[in-house]
């Protein structure tokens, strides 16, 4: 007589995620509650009134030049934002600047990721010297490339130009943009490398092994497994670098000041200067509106591939 | 005094029922085993009994003081866990020691009670040990230990021993039952291994779907098992379950029909049961013998023999498409294919009524 | 022609040569940074800049003279473990119940959590800024501290989270059994047995309050300025002070650039929100 009961493994699925009335007492329910309550409330007033602050300012004019004249002008501020001479200017430079880095450090990241999972003499001090750059305040970041490399004058990048007969480049004159560009990548690379040789360990063996019993060169392996392999990680630092890339500051705020013009302005530093710059929060609020926007979206797809994570068995 | 009582229990799972409504009765001493196939509840209702769940309705009396509602210290139990649970930072002195510290006994009594387990459980030269540093059956031993030094009422096991190899079983299974006499303690085991049920148990509880299907002694069990799911449950290999339909029935017994047309009078209970209805005849391989085809109750061709040394088993595939099996020798031989008459030894067979329930037998009735 | 095994060796050998140079390529600015520390200022910006020179300790003997290290380092300090430390009280037990009690809504409230950090802060600068200043909160270590703790919290809850979900129900339920408290079984038996991961957690907050460089530039001036905000003061083209600004650098990034190398295989879960782990 085969009758269908439930197996093991279900009843401790149920027994994991029963719901207050079957599985786990009032009283139990009520501490966990309770232990989790202070910090979803903080969380949620972090999230909420600043943000409905926001939304509200960008709504009214409000300029801390003009206090008292804040009536309600609908969406005049987002209008004028758009229309700045800045919001083009800062739009491209945001993309350009994501999308540049993004490139550069998941592009390398993979390539150097690859050559340091080999197993060579000295891999450990090698992995300690390519994640550092990392764990290095922003700041010191922006300053050390800006005067102790890129200086056209006393700089060591100066220095490699002439040894090499050229005449040295003031990037921070000449490529402002790029300049930035090339201390955020370096900045962000060490992440990448870390997060993809940590996937790379996790490379099945003997998967390769077969495949290599089955005729595969090294090219055919990296194309088949590695990289499909990769793909995950990838996308996850392709989504964080995203997120956290389009707030720069620092750097800009460090070493040029989103000049010269417009030219390293991007969407955070825009947003910046009209409110302690000019001091329109109005128009600000707007900016920082468009700014929650766009992470927003970025951040859709970042929290699907987490939530997966989640509920992957392990 | 440790008498365990159980009134009514229930328990759901947000809309599934797991238990639906035990009464049992455990008695000082006892060492009771829960069995059962996967999913039964045998589990679920030990950590009712521990307080690991709450009961979603029913009663629990240790002697007389109920304990539905206590926190599972309160209620004088201790449990071994299916993987023992061990505090991994803790040496195995610490990990036996750590409820009598927290019940904040005097140092010296802890010291002579973890002794006395560890004594009794040669665990003296590991005191010092951390878990990780030591094998399976050792593990198993502290985890044991930490729940003798409590000087618990009753003992609970959550499968104790599912998680050891074959050999370290069979080692860890007479120790258990050692304990049990040395111990005198209650002791209620839950097991889904029906060897372990027979060998350790003084009292078989037979758990299908939340519901107890039998209780009594192993033995009772097993040559009187009350339905057809506790006579094929219990006993290695399998009881044999042949259809047949009921033709007559009277004071000698009843009188069946199987599926080939062979004929059988049972000394069995029938009266209830009208002509025609349908029964399960069930009997075990010890009590089928091979006989000569001419003076056999039925033949069969012989599927698979598997040969074990002392007895060989045999499946017998009948005309009809059901498959016997049959204890023989060790020295039987016979080849594929051959058939083979078998007879039954009729006053050790069971008989099941259409909704699976045993039919009692006729001497049982007469004493 | 090489044999299999010696061209293995020198595919390796020559694999390695390159990564060393890609390693020491990169490591590059942080080496001329350390370096430079150690030059007097003309030195510092000599043409072309000099490999060797006479190295001197002044830039770091007088680096609270010069430019009063030690206040804007003790800022750094207070915010950084201040923040740490009330995140992890509220962090713990938020992350015990959400491992331990699981409901239908955990995965959610998680999630949810871990988008309030991918909030551009430039979102809600204007506000928070207003109302600190409207609560005389700007240039306070407590001002900085709090935000600090909001940011983080949720990486801290979802770690712990991870962490806990590792630890076996049934040790926790033995010692239940074995007659502790809630707070007995938190603290004697479920915190050491995850000790390793709540110090990634502890080592991951530090370093992303340590390094934060929006709120506090933004939301201090002198009196609570952390080391971030001081260094961006060196960016004023005032003076060359290429040699202290490197001293002060050095100093400032040592602690979490050693804390870092410790700790880089646990951070990755950190720092990739779960997803690789």
């Amino acid at each position: 007589m085969e009758t269908k009961t439930l197996d093991a493994d279900a009843i401790r699925t149920m027994q994991d995620t029963a719901p207050t009335a079957g599985g786990v007492s009032k009283q139990k329910a009520r501490v966990s509650r309770l232990m989790v309550s202070p910090s979803v409330l903080l969380l949620l007033l972090w999230m909420v009134v600043p943000l409905s602050m926001t939304i509200y300012f960008s709504l009214i004019r409000y300029n801390l030049l003009y206090p008292g004249e804040n009536e309600y002008v609908g969406l005049e501020n987002f209008r004028f934002f758009v229309t700045d001479l800045g919001f083009m200017a800062g739009m491209t430079n945001t993309l350009l600047l994501v999308g540049s880095v993004l490139l550069i450090t998941v592009v390398f990241g993979v390539l150097i990721s690859l050559l340091i999972n080999l197993a060579f003499w000295g891999q450990g001090i090698v992995r300690i010297l390519l994640i550092s750059p990392f764990f290095i305040m922003p700041t010191v970041n922006a300053l050390v490339w800006k005067n102790l490399l890129l200086h056209p004058v006393s700089g060591v990048f100066a220095a490699i130009w002439q040894f090499f007969g050229a005449q040295p480049i003031d990037w921070f004159s000449e490529f402002p943009l790029f300049s930035i560009i090339m201390i955020v990548s370096w900045q962000w690379l060490p992440f990448a490398i870390l997060l993809l040789m940590t996937a790379l360990q996790s490379l099945d063996q003997e998967q390769q092994e077969a495949a290599r019993l089955d005729g595969a060169g090294p090219w055919a392996l990296f194309w088949h497994l590695t990289l499909p392999h990769l793909a995950r990680p990838i996308a996850v630092v392709v989504m964080i670098e995203t997120i956290f890339l389009l707030s720069l500051f620092a750097e800009i705020f460090t070493t040029t000041g989103g000049g010269p013009g417009y030219e390293t302005t991007n969407l955070a530093y825009l947003i910046y200067s009209q409110a302690l710059l000019q001091f329109d929060v109005g128009l600000a609020s707007a900016g920082g509106l468009i700014a929650v926007i766009l992470a927003n979206i970025a951040a859709f797809f970042l929290v699907r591939v987490v939530g997966k994570s989640l509920t992957d068995k392990q | 005094m440790a008498d365990l009582t159980i009134k009514n229990l229930k328990k759901s799972f947000g809309d599934v029922e797991i238990l639906k409504g035990i009464n049992l009765n455990i008695k000082d001493h006892e060492f009771v085993v829960f069995v059962g196939p996967s999913g039964c509840g045998k589990s679920t209702l030990l950590r009712s009994i521990a307080g690991l769940e709450e009961v979603t309705s029913g009663h629990i009396y240790l002697d007389d003081r109920e304990i539905t509602e206590l926190a599972p210290a309160k209620r004088d139990l201790a449990m071994v866990f299916q993987s023992y649970a061990l505090y991994p930072h803790m040496s195995v002195r610490k990990n036996m020691s750590f409820a009598l510290e927290l019940a904040k006994e005097p140092k010296e009594t802890i010291k002579a009670k973890v002794a006395e387990a560890a004594r009794i459980l040669e665990l003296e030269p590991l005191l010092e040990r951390k878990p990780k540093e030591l094998s399976g059956g050792q593990r198993q031993r502290v985890a044991i230990g930490r729940s003798i030094v409590r000087q618990p009422k009753v003992f609970l096991f959550d499968e104790p021993l599912s998680n050891l190899d074959a050999a370290l079983r069979v080692q860890m299974r007479l120790e258990l039952a050692r304990l049990h006499h040395d111990l005198k303690a209650t002791m209620i085991y839950v097991t889904h291994d029906q060897v372990e049920a027979m060998t350790l148990a003084n009292k078989v509880v037979v758990l299908n779907q939340g519901q107890i299907e039998q209780v009594g002694s192993p033995m009772e069990l097993y040559h009187s098992p009350a339905n057809r799911f506790v006579a094929g449950f219990l006993g290695m290999p399998k009881m044999s379950f042949l259809p047949a339909t009921v033709l007559a029935c009277d004071h000698q017994g009843t009188r069946i029909q199987l599926e080939d047309g062979a004929t059988l009078t049972l000394p069995v209970e029938g009266t209830s049961l009208r002509k025609d209805s349908r029964v399960t005849l069930g009997v075990r391989p010890e009590n089928i013998y091979v006989s000569d085809p001419a003076e056999s109750h039925l033949t069969g061709r012989l599927d698979i023999a598997e040969n074990l040394g002392s007895d060989t088993y045999c499946y017998v595939k009948t005309g009809t498409g059901e498959t016997l099996t049959v204890r023989t020798p060790g020295n039987f031989t016979c080849n594929f294919g051959q058939q083979i008459g078998l007879s039954l030894e009729l006053d050790q067979c069971h008989l099941f009524d259409d909704q699976d329930q045993a039919l009692p037998r006729l001497e049982q009735i007469a004493a | 022609m090489l044999s299999l095994k010696q061209r293995r060796s020198l595919t390796t050998a020559l694999m390695g040569i390159l990564a060393w140079g890609v390693a020491l390529a990169i490591f590059f600015p942080i080496f001329w940074m350390l370096l430079t520390s150690f030059k007097t200022e003309i030195d510092a910006f000599a043409t072309p800049p000099q490999l060797f020179f006479t190295p001197t300790l002044e830039n770091y003997t007088l680096v609270n003279e010069r430019s009063d290290y030690f206040h804007f380092a003790w800022n750094s300090v207070v915010v950084s473990f201040g923040s740490t430390i009330i995140g992890m009280l509220l962090a713990v037990p938020a992350a015990y119940s959400m491992a331990f009690f699981e409901t239908k809504r955990t995965k959610a409230t998680l999630l949810w959590m871990l988008s309030t950090k991918m909030l551009p802060p430039v979102g809600v600068l204007v506000p928070i800024y207003l109302l600190f200043k409207d609560l005389q909160m700007l240039d306070t270590r407590i001002g900085l501290t709090i935000i600090f703790t909001l940011i983080n919290l949720p990486i801290m809850i979802w770690m712990a989270y991870t962490y806990f979900k590792e630890i076996p129900k049934e040790v926790l339920e033995a010692a239940r059994m074995d007659g502790s408290t809630l707070f007995q079984e938190i603290w004697r038996v479920l915190l050491p047995m995850s000790k390793g991961g709540l110090a990634s957690t502890v080592l991951l907050a530090l370093i992303l309050s340590w390094n934060e460089a929006f709120w506090s530039l933004n939301l201090t001036a002198s009196q609570a300025a952390p080391l971030t905000a001081l260094i961006a003061s060196y960016s004023s083209p005032e003076g060359l002070f290429w040699a202290k600004l490197s001293a002060v650098s050095t100093l400032a990034c040592a602690p979490i650039l050693i804390f870092g190398w410790i700790s880089q295989k646990q951070l990755v879960r950190g720092l990739s929100f779960g997803a690789v782990k």
